[in-house]
């Protein structure tokens, strides 16, 4: 069976004015389908280049790079994946069921399927009932969440998300990690999720990356043996203070901030 | 009721200034006139009422303004050369031709600047060019010059009023168009919509209020652009052409009458255009202010 996603000596160089910058240098990772994946590092380490190298909205310089076998533009056009953003990045001038519905448009689903999908994500994330509301009319945790049932629409097994929850409020925060991990319970999607918290990457994850800056590279990848169901208080137990530390000194290893002043 | 109140006081101000001015701009006529006549001594209630009543006054009063609009429209055949009805409709009907094509034309550019590196790059330079050009000396090119091939009436003014409307439109549009943020394109790249795609439902609504904003301006110059061209060509009629012989026979009320008529045109055409923008507004679920 192919990975999900397979990186192999993977690097990417932005040419900037001020000469080139790393991005992402000597990146091997494999990611298995059902795996829930954390990125964790500081700002500049280059998990969002990753990803977005994953979803075809950069292209690496060097090394290869396949989702399901095949090229990262192959598989964009077979919509192989749904993207989440930082922001909602909702249409204001659409409502929640019709912004649910603009990959569905997009992708040319018939309007029965579109609003037979549109009905299920939404039940997915909890959001039945506010069909019709615009974007401003949704708090900042519910305008994500129907970021996130767009990106589930259209059924693509493999979801991305970019700090999703980082301009959230803590409580929110924990309300939606909670609803994250039964979402990926139910759905057995794989999922690749940025974050530069650690309690939320040991938290979700099944495999936590660590990376660090300058130039952009993987530190370490932390096998978590955390079990399946997880009520919010396991972050008081042992085993899972023992991988934060993990993380922790992961990412003190790669980056020395005396260095760096 | 509560905000009609400082829109009244103010209106009575204005109207009061205007009385007032009226008085003194108008005196040293009505004082020749008055020594021509052996008039002496004439008491100021008098001496004000007459500059308020001149035939050709320096200063119109506004109720001889309002007189000469109600003898000009509603007491007259609307098919009567002197009807301000019937000039206000060659004035409007070529303002709204040269507000249609200005603005699909300022629309196209702007398409065609955003999405065409080479029109991005050259058309920009030209496109603002063309605004320095002083309206005054093309329009009777293009009036006269189009006259010559046979083409007048509406058309030729309505070019005058598209050359200025296209402006705000495309400068508007191409700002308007690019207001996508990157995440929302990048959205659309991730599920390989096509160029097409990203146009209607994203680049399009994503530009609305500005083409809105655009439209208000463009309407109103459109106007001028209409008056202007009509001052090319006399025999065409037109709030212009009031406005020309007005000042050539000195008549300084039916010029303010056609001024005043022209005020009221834009007023409504911008109205309209906001009651359409409120409408679309309405329907795209635009966050009321």
């Amino acid at each position: 069976m192919t990975s999900v996603v397979s990186a192999t000596n993977l690097g990417l160089t932005f040419k900037t004015n001020d000469g080139d910058v790393v991005a992402l240098s000597d990146v091997n990772l494999t990611i298995e389908k059902g795996e829930f994946v954390s990125f964790i590092g500081p700002s500049g380490c280059g998990k969002t280049t990753f990803l977005r190298t994953i979803a075809d909205l950069e292209r690496p310089t060097s090394g290869s790079l396949t989702i399901n076998g095949q090229a990262p533009e192959r598989a964009r056009k077979d919509r192989a994946y749904g993207y989440v953003f930082q922001a909602p990045a909702l249409y204001p001038w659409r409502t929640i069921e019709k912004n649910v519905a603009l990959p569905l448009e997009i992708m040319g689903y018939t309007s029965a399927q579109q609003a037979e999908r549109v009905k299920r994500t939404m039940d997915l994330v909890n959001l039945a009932g506010f069909e019709k509301k615009y974007p401003w009319q949704l708090s900042g945790g519910m305008q994500q969440r129907a970021s996130i049932a767009r990106a589930l629409s259209f059924d693509a097994d493999l979801l991305l998300m970019d700090e999703p929850f980082g301009a959230l409020d803590e409580i929110v925060r924990d309300h939606l990690n909670s609803e994250l991990l039964k979402l990926w319970d139910r759905t057995g999607k794989t999922i690749c999720f940025v974050t530069h918290s650690i309690p939320e990457a040991v938290y979700l994850s099944t495999k936590i990356v660590v990376m660090s800056p300058r130039p952009g590279r993987v530190t370490d990848v932390i096998e978590s043996d955390l079990p399946g169901e997880r009520p919010l208080d396991i972050r008081e137990t042992p085993e899972f203070l023992a991988i934060a530390a993990r993380v922790r000194d992961g990412l003190r290893a790669g980056h020395s901030y005396e260095e760096a002043l | 009721m509560r905000r009609a109140g400082p829109v009244i006081v103010v209106l009575l101000a204005i109207i009061v200034v205007w009385y007032a001015a009226a008085i003194g701009m108008n005196a040293p006529w009505q004082t020749t006139l008055n020594t021509r006549a052996n008039l002496t001594d004439v008491p100021f209630t008098e001496f004000a009422l007459q500059t308020w009543a001149q035939d050709r006054p320096v200063l119109p009063a506004p109720h001889q303004v309002v007189g000469e609009i109600w003898n000009a429209t509603v007491a007259l055949e609307l098919t009567s050369k002197r009807s301000l009805a019937y000039h206000g409709w060659i004035t409007l009907s070529s303002t709204l031709l040269g507000f249609v094509l200005g603005t699909a034309l300022g629309v196209v550019l702007a398409v065609f600047i955003v999405h065409n590196e080479a029109a991005n790059r050259s058309l920009m330079p030209w496109i603002i060019a063309s605004q320095t050009i002083p309206i005054l000396a093309i329009a009777p090119m293009v009036v006269v010059g189009l006259g010559s091939v046979g083409i007048t009436g509406t058309v030729p003014r309505a070019l005058i009023s598209m050359y200025l409307s296209f402006f705000p439109v495309v400068v508007g549009m191409v700002k308007g168009l690019r207001s996508p943020e990157s995440i929302q394109l990048d959205l659309m790249h991730t599920y390989d919509a096509s160029p097409w795609q990203t146009f209607w439902k994203l680049r399009w609504p994503a530009a609305m209020p500005i083409l809105f904003a655009s439209m208000k301006v463009g309407i109103a110059i459109s106007l001028v652009g209409a008056v202007v061209s009509e001052l090319s060509n006399a025999a065409g009629g037109g709030l212009g052409v009031r406005l020309l012989t007005g000042s050539y026979n000195g008549q300084t009320i039916q010029i303010w009458a056609a001024l005043f008529i022209a005020a009221a045109l834009a007023a409504i055409l911008v109205m309209i255009v906001g009651a359409a923008e409120r409408m679309v507004n309405a329907r795209m679920g635009v966050r009321p202010a």
